[in-house]
């Protein structure tokens, strides 16, 4: 080996002549900026004296090194209040959540892909528009139906109905907050364990069958463990999710003053304690590390590959008398996930004086009517609302932008990544784009709120600019969209480049000709996926909203505040209408471009 | 005049050495093969020649032009080499028609539409390919693809076509035609040819000369009778031919006078090799050099017929003696029983012989 200095400085000449070292360099440096940087400045913010600190300390000195902040949330008088029982609740909602959501989504997927269940293509169909709602629709339809009146307000159906007012236990707190996010949350699972099982051939499990296994054996000791993986990957993601979901905590459990660490984030922020935030935050990432660390040492390598190739096939386990019973739960559980609370949030908005069913209080002056000062402090219909229409339009510019560039920075990446496969540059990028990831959405916010207020150097501060909420948006739906950048990118960026590169095509030519071409018809869907993350997204960019770049689902949040259901009710219908619609028009496009 | 010299070139892939301070002159216009198992670094040295990995060290030449030198920090692209290479998976693009595939090259080279359409119509036809002009890859079949990749070579008249392993992916007759229209391109074409393959009868069957490669070196570069009949080392003794040749260690010795192998259990006479008394030697023998026989005769050896293997023109005969189990080819038909014995003739002077300790080639010696 050449070991002179000018063996390696043309070493290093050759790899920089590479167009993917260069994006690889060029990615490294962003990502360090958006995403490690604020994770540092998050950690070092919450070892400093805050100027916020005066109020509550003598002996705060803003600027200088403390373990002020540590102390208070872990060995205080306050602690219980303020972060063990926060953390508590975090964790049993989570757990919770997690297992009913993947006893659903597991059992649905099973039902859907492997029986003869009927009406199973519908019901696959229908099973992942929770996905598509808003976290949080499914907490407003249950504020509809079972609010009291303990957060003032009119109260919901359910005292219509029965005349006494909702018990606590089930309007707010652990229950309805468990319910409504394992309704939300078991697509994840349904997709994720359709897709093991559609990949098993039959004959793994008629091989049992013929060695004489019954058929719960079979289940148990071949098709279990065949899509164990999957499980524990819909565990992670569920729980994850859960862990830093914010909308929905906070609807249902802040009237009872039960907090989850991702509700005390959103407090500690906007009571001007960012240090005890930060610190949540950092205890969020640290339990989701965890978990990924467990479940890598658990499935370790043990993802199998199970397609078969040719000669593949199904074999659809009879349910005999089974059958209408499972189709009944099946159907009933879409009901109470989908159809209900839409129909419920719908009805809500058409009434004009909450709290009266009849017919007669139908009304459409929540959509299109005219500032009524008797209502609503004479906030006219969403439809004719200049601040509710400039969200939407804010809201729509958000995720088409945010879609079409973190889809962009996915192929680049993929492209870096795949080309420079088992370099060091390329590990590294790969672990930087899955980091945020590991960071629950609420601490994102926070970690962007940290750092971005600022000026940095020759970038001005960019709180409270649009800038910001699209860098928040991409960075956090970037591990997808790499994740799906890179494996699009292995069957393109191969032969099928080097193919053009021997024909004399630059790397523009290529990327333009091949490259473009080839992965954007693969990344519709991906496309499809960031935008209706970022237009249902409330927990990511709640604490960076300023007036100015109110997006719908801030709006929303606002109006529950205030206590207007059916402006809030309104607004997630629309985001509903516009999330569908969205999707439509991508696979329209995404169709004709796919010849 | 070498076309492509390769001089100590040297490529690692993380802690694998892929190719190991190789040098290789390829002549103007012939066809050599570079021949090896899967992993030998065969596709590396293609694809550095091609410009598509950077070697560690080393220089290379192309028609005397220098393409690259780690010392100097010279590297010339692919695009600017002048060859045309045909991939393993064809790496036809799935978003362009057969012509759009065809007519990339001469875009990149800004030819005028009217040459750029005359060139590829003459391409496509030479291919037979007459009338696919709008089909897309996918509706082709494999044959047609492989066609279709043979024509993108092609249209850019280069010099040099480099090819890795383009067979691969045909069925058996498919594979046979290609081989036949790869030939007749390289003989109307006059284009130095690099093919590579892990495929013997396609290697000897096509090439002027062959490269064996293993584990990053070259082991022997000949012209393929040469390969098949003297194997410089055991590794390509026992990597080329089919059914494989028979190996038999042992030891040389002098017995009154003569030169025999002793091995376990059996002697044979051997080539005259007197000086290597006492070495530790492996005898090759390829299987249609050994004689077949129900009856014993002078210096033969028994054994007992272990499986009979017919494939029609010829048929394979599996003798076991003692712990070796050796291949004979028989062209003729001969009636034999499994678990029958046989007197096995092996004539010494097909006999190779090779050093144990370093496995180099012993007898006959290399000219």
């Amino acid at each position: 080996m050449d070991v002179s200095w000018k063996g390696f400085f043309q070493r290093s000449k050759f790899t920089l002549s590479q167009p993917h070292t260069l994006i690889g360099i060029l990615l490294v440096l962003l990502l360090t900026l958006f995403i490690v940087i604020p994770f540092l400045q998050m950690v070092h913010e919450t070892m400093i004296w805050q100027e916020a600190d005066r109020r509550i300390s003598r002996a705060a000195d803003p600027g200088a090194w403390t373990l002020f902040h540590f102390k208070r949330i872990f060995s205080s008088p306050l602690s219980v209040n303020i972060f063990y029982r926060p953390l508590f609740h975090s964790l049993t909602t989570s757990l919770t959540i997690s297992f009913l959501a993947i006893a659903i989504g597991a059992l649905m997927a099973w039902l859907v892909v492997r029986t003869d269940m009927p009406l199973r293509k519908t019901i696959g169909i229908f099973a992942v528009i929770p996905y598509v709602l808003p976290s949080y629709t499914l907490a407003l339809a249950w504020l509809d139906f079972f609010k009291n009146e303990r957060i003032g307000g009119a109260a919901g159906i359910y005292q219509y109905l029965f005349g006494v007012p909702t018990p606590d236990w089930l309007a707010y707190g652990f229950i309805p907050i468990v319910v409504t996010l394992s309704l939300h949350y078991y697509p994840f699972t349904y997709l994720l364990v359709s897709g093991a099982l559609v990949s098993i051939d039959s004959h793994l499990e008629e091989s049992g069958e013929v060695l004489g296994a019954s058929r719960p054996t079979i289940l148990r000791r071949i098709t279990f463990p065949i899509v164990l993986p999957a499980l524990l990957s819909s565990f992670i993601l569920t729980f994850s999710r859960a862990l830093g979901t914010f909308g929905t905590p906070y609807f249902l459990g802040a009237p009872v003053r039960y907090f989850t660490l991702a509700t005390t984030i959103y407090s500690n922020i906007t009571n001007r304690t960012p240090a005890m935030a930060y610190i949540s935050a950092l205890v969020l990432i640290l339990i989701s590390l965890f978990i990924i660390y467990a479940n890598q040492k658990v499935i370790g390598s043990r993802s199998f590959v199970t397609i078969a190739g040719k000669g593949f096939r199904h074999r659809q386990n009879p349910l005999g008398k089974w059958r209408y019973p499972a189709l009944a739960l099946v159907l009933s559980t879409l009901l109470l996930a989908v159809f209900i609370p839409l129909l419920l949030l719908i009805w809500q908005t058409l009434m004009l004086y909450p709290n009266d069913y009849s017919l007669g209080n139908l009304t459409l002056h929540y959509w299109q009517g005219k500032g009524n000062l008797a209502l609503a402090e004479g906030e006219s219909g969403i439809l004719r609302n200049i601040q509710i229409l400039g969200a939407a339009w804010n809201s729509i510019k958000l995720s088409v932008i945010v879609a079409l560039m973190t889809g962009m920075m996915g192929i680049l990446i993929g492209y870096a990544v795949v080309k420079g496969r088992k370099t060091r540059l390329s590990s590294l990028l790969e672990q930087q784009s899955f980091l945020p990831y590991l960071i629950p959405s609420i601490a994102f916010g926070a970690l962007y709120l940290s750092l971005f207020t600022r000026r940095i150097g020759p970038m001005p501060p960019l709180y409270g600019t649009f800038l910001l909420l699209v860098l928040v948006c991409m960075a956090k739906n970037l591990p997808f969209s790499a994740r799906s950048g890179i494996s699009s990118m292995f069957q393109v960026a191969g032969e099928l480049e080097e193919a053009a590169a021997v024909a004399g095509a630059s790397w523009f030519r290529r990327f333009r000709r091949i490259i473009l071409p080839l992965t954007l018809s693969g990344s519709v869907s991906g496309f499809i996926l960031t935008f209706i993350a970022t237009m249902r997204e409330l927990s990511l960019i709640i604490l960076l909203i300023t007036p100015n770049t109110r997006t719908l689902t801030t709006m929303t949040f606002r109006y529950v505040e205030q206590g207007y259901s059916q402006f809030a009710d309104a607004i997630i219908v629309l985001i509903v209408v516009l999330v569908i619609g969205g999707e439509f028009i991508a696979r329209g496009i995404g169709k004709r471009e796919m010849i | 005049m070498a076309w492509i010299e390769l001089e100590n070139i040297s490529k690692r892939f993380g802690r694998v050495i892929a190719v190991d301070h190789l040098s290789l002159d390829v002549k103007a216009q012939e066809f050599l093969t570079l021949l090896g198992p899967s992993g030998c670094g065969k596709t590396t040295v293609l694809r550095i020649i091609a410009g598509l990995e950077i070697p560690d060290e080393g220089e290379m030449k192309v028609r005397g032009e220098k393409v690259f030198s780690s010392r100097e920090g010279i590297f010339v692209p692919p695009g600017k080499r002048g060859i045309g290479l045909v991939f393993q998976s064809y790496a036809l693009w799935p978003h362009m028609n057969v012509f759009q595939n065809v007519a990339f090259g001469l875009q990149i080279q800004k030819k005028d539409p009217g040459i750029l359409k005359e060139k590829v119509i003459t391409a496509l036809d030479y291919m037979r390919l007459q009338g696919m002009e709008k089909r897309y890859p996918q509706e082709l079949s494999g044959g047609q693809q492989q066609r279709v990749a043979l024509a993108r070579m092609l249209v850019t008249s280069p010099s040099i076509f480099l090819m890795d392993e383009p067979l691969s992916n045909l069925d058996a007759k498919l594979r046979m035609e290609m081989r036949a229209e790869i030939k007749r391109i390289h003989r109307e074409s006059g284009a130095t040819t690099l093919y590579v393959t892990h495929d013997q009868t396609e290697a000897l069957t096509l090439s002027s000369r062959v490269a064996v490669m293993d584990r990053g070196r070259l082991q022997q570069v000949d012209s393929p009778l040469k390969i098949y009949k003297r194997p410089a080392n055991l590794f390509v003794a026992d990597f080329i031919g089919s059914p494989t040749i028979n190996f038999i260690p042992g030891k040389m010795i002098v017995k009154n006078g003569k030169p025999f192998l002793e091995g376990d259990h059996l002697l044979l006479p051997a080539p005259p090799m007197e000086y290597l008394s006492g070495k530790k030697v492996t005898v090759a023998i390829r299987p249609e050099d050994i004689r077949i026989s129900k009856k014993e005769e002078v210096n033969s050896i028994s054994g007992e017929v272990y499986s009979v293997l017919p494939a029609g023109a010829e048929t394979t005969v599996q003798v076991r003696k003692e712990g070796l189990l050796l291949n004979i080819r028989l062209v003729e038909e001969v009636a034999l029983e499994v678990g029958e014995t046989v007197f096995l003739q092996l004539s010494k002077d097909s006999m190779l012989l090779y050093d144990q300790e370093n496995g180099n080639l012993l007898f006959p010696p290399q000219d």
